[in-house]
């Protein structure tokens, strides 16, 4: 394939094209033995525990941003589904569905950075899957990770099980992901400050649960619909009030100066590697000082209090001291104009 | 952005907070004309703050909200063409016309792309000269200029693909025209910074002695909000009419001459039909003779109908203030921002899509308590 600088209906033929493209490019980079042995299912070995199950697909544009790939997004995200029910990841299924003429050196950068985000975070591609479709069938590239994990711990971490004078919490900074990508695609030059977020959380979920298992009572990511849709689905699922303070929301100055360029508000933005920690109010305050004592969690910030009211109301407490209601995000953001 | 953080501190705004509870002893009414000033007053739950005798009605100064549906379905039977790519500001996207909406139409296969800048359009337009780009020219004196700008350049550049379809309006006229109807009771009128920016303080004069009616030219922080409302009640409560400059950071009394200049060089005032207030004489921007050649409308012979409102719908009372959008039947049920009626809720500036979005605690628990919507309280969360 050497003399090949891009993507042909025969790479996804099943045929010499595809294992070549396999041999030479999937396994330079996803060193695996269940992959390597190129069988039609990856067999795991034995876990303790409840098995965790998700899946999610990719369709990121553009496909490599400020800060990551769509190839990190495959690999964070999954893994970040699994910890938000408290499950250690264990492995991932790696499947592309790519547009004929993708440049095979696009295609080579996305499954590097896949490899390189699965050799750090400890969780490897195990078992995977290529088709190509005819130009114009698809946009470039789709990937679709799904991930398994075990769960082990006693006290079950749920959406429903936020609690009237709970601490809300989140990991750090709120909207990097989703402005890098909206700026990206808008043409808007940003500066070196403004970079997707995007990691795992296994190692900061792990950390926490070690020691807080029972404290903490909801995990979850604020990925599309950001941190309001997700608070919104917390207060609804558990069936109570949930109120947050926008001057303890940790957004980065050139995030907030870029929302208010282009027009949007940095709570319905995604977030990729922060999550919505809701948790004993009695712990808060370890569990803060054990986040931000971890790299993942250095600007974690107690942003409000779960309450009583089985409405599903989020409610903000605005700078100047005014209150409104936060909705879930319908439709896409589109930014205003004028 | 430390300038607009300033702006944002409780510091600065909790005592003009203070002297508007001290000042309105009275009820007053007033309007907040710009969609984007309504966005703020939400997003910032300025309402909340304020004393129960200050009430807040929002104006039309929504361009997505007053472009009436007949404009909607040229866009829309403009993109339906096959050689046709529409490049348009976000907020469009979503407003259904008569026969659906642009987004409709990108479902169908057709090709939209939304653009930040008019000069994008042109730029697509350079890329693509085997399409035809027709860009969708809404807006108020704030996206005007650029929109002329833009025209210039492509006359310049010998561009022949790149089209738009004159929809600005222009925003004194059609104050003049919302102000002689008697039903609505106004006491001041909260004006457009963006606007004034272009068009100057001054531009107001007329209206607040026509109409014996206080104005005050206001930013989009919340102390230059707060500040504007302040200076209305003031005003008021003197019995002065005039034009306060709150915004004098950014708005001169005569505008700015070189933007206003592009719009004379490109535009020439036309009779324009805005949704809910009906034709008003010179409120909208057609092309200037020298430029007709980039109206979609002449040059693709789109038809422009006379599509009415939706059935139910009452974005048009809504945008002149006589009703909030509880009062509407269709709010909140048949119409919600992920399946809008009218375009009050689509646009983010909507009032409806505001009210929906950014609800502030104390409109839902008044209203719903008070229970003086004509036809069913607003429930807060739906």
């Amino acid at each position: 394939m050497s003399n090949e600088k891009s993507i042909s209906l025969d790479h996804g033929s099943g045929g010499l094209a595809s294992q070549n493209l396999i041999g030479d490019l999937f396994l330079k980079y996803l060193t695996s033995p269940q992959l390597r042995d190129l069988e039609d299912c990856a067999v795991l070995g034995e876990h303790e525990g409840r098995i965790a199950f998700t899946t999610d697909s990719y369709v990121v544009d553009p496909l490599f941003f400020p800060g990551g790939d769509i190839g990190a997004l495959a690999v964070h995200g999954t893994i970040n589904d699994l910890c938000m029910r408290g499950a250690r990841p264990i492995a991932l299924s790696l499947a592309l569905i790519i547009e004929e003429g993708f440049p095979l050196a696009e295609l080579e950068r996305v499954i590097a950075s896949v490899g390189r985000c699965s050799e750090a975070a400890g969780v490897a591609v195990v078992t995977g899957d290529t088709k190509v479709v005819p130009h114009g069938k698809a946009d470039r590239l789709f990937i679709n990770t799904a991930g398994i994990g075990m769960v082990s711990h006693r006290c079950e971490i749920s959406g429903k099980r936020a609690r009237p004078g709970d601490a809300v919490l989140v990991s750090g900074t709120l909207a990097d992901h989703g402005i890098t990508i909206m700026s990206s695609q808008a043409g808007i030059a940003i500066g070196g400050d403004i970079k997707s977020d995007t990691q795992p959380l296994h190692r900061l979920v792990g950390a926490l649960l070690e020691d807080y298992n029972c404290q903490v009572h909801v995990l979850r990511d604020p990925t599309r619909g950001g941190l309001a849709t997700t608070l919104c689905e917390i207060a609804a699922s558990s069936r109570v009030r949930i109120a947050i303070d926008e001057d303890q929301l940790p957004i980065r100055p050139a995030v907030a100066a870029a929302c208010e360029m282009i027009g949007l508000d940095p709570l319905y933005l995604a977030n990729e590697g922060k999550c919505v920690l809701i948790c004993d109010a009695r712990a808060e305050g370890a569990i803060l000082h054990l986040l931000r004592s971890l790299p993942e969690g250095r600007d974690a910030a107690l942003i409000g209090r779960v309450e009583a009211g089985n409405d599903g109301r989020v409610s903000l407490t605005t700078r100047i001291g005014g209150s409104r209601l936060l909705e879930p995000l319908t439709g896409l953001p589109l930014p205003r104009i004028c | 952005m430390k300038c607009a953080d300033e702006f944002r501190s409780r510091e600065i705004t909790a005592p003009l907070v203070a002297e508007i509870h001290r000042e309105a002893f009275r009820p007053v009414r007033l309007m907040e004309v710009c969609g984007t000033h309504t966005m703020a007053i939400f997003r910032h739950g300025i309402r909340s703050l304020l004393p129960d005798t200050v009430e807040l009605l929002s104006g039309p100064g929504c361009p997505v909200c007053v472009t009436p549906a007949g404009h909607i379905d040229a866009f829309v039977s403009a993109v339906r063409r096959p050689e046709v790519i529409v490049a348009t500001f976000g907020d469009l996207v979503r407003v259904p016309g008569s026969d659906g909406s642009l987004a409709d139409a990108r479902a169908a296969g057709a090709r939209v792309e939304i653009v930040y800048s008019p000069m994008d359009a042109l730029a697509l337009a350079a890329r693509e000269p085997e399409r035809t780009v027709v860009f969708p020219a809404v807006g108020f004196e704030t996206t005007a200029p650029t929109i002329a700008a833009t025209i210039l350049q492509a006359k310049r550049q010998g561009l022949d693909n790149f089209l738009v379809i004159p929809a600005n309006k222009t925003m004194p006229r059609a104050l003049e025209a919302l102000l002689d109807d008697p039903q609505l009771q106004v006491d001041g009128l909260l004006c457009p910074g963006h606007v004034s920016a272009i068009i100057g303080a001054e531009a107001y004069r007329p209206l607040a002695e026509r109409y014996h009616l206080a104005c005050a030219v206001a930013g989009f922080e919340p102390a230059d909000i707060l500040a504007g409302l302040l200076s209305l009640v003031r005003q008021v409560n003197a019995a002065r009419a005039t034009v306060d400059n709150c915004y004098s950071r950014v708005v001169t009394a005569e505008g700015n001459l070189r933007a206003q200049q592009l719009m004379a060089a490109v535009f020439a005032p036309v009779d324009s039909e805005w949704r809910g207030l009906g034709a008003i004489p010179a409120s909208g921007l057609a092309l200037g003779e020298d430029f007709r050649r980039f109206d979609a409308m002449h040059v693709l012979d789109l038809p422009l109908s006379t599509a009415r409102d939706p059935r139910g719908c009452r974005c048009g009372e809504i945008l002149k203030g006589r009703l909030l959008p509880p009062d509407c039947p269709l709010y909140g049920g048949a119409c919600t921002p992920l399946h809008p009626v009218g375009p009050c809720m689509v646009s983010g500036e909507g009032t409806c899509a505001a009210y929906h979005r950014y609800s502030d605690l104390k409109t839902s628990r008044r209203t719903a308590a008070a229970g003086q919507s004509t036809v069913r309280p607003y429930q807060g969360h739906p």
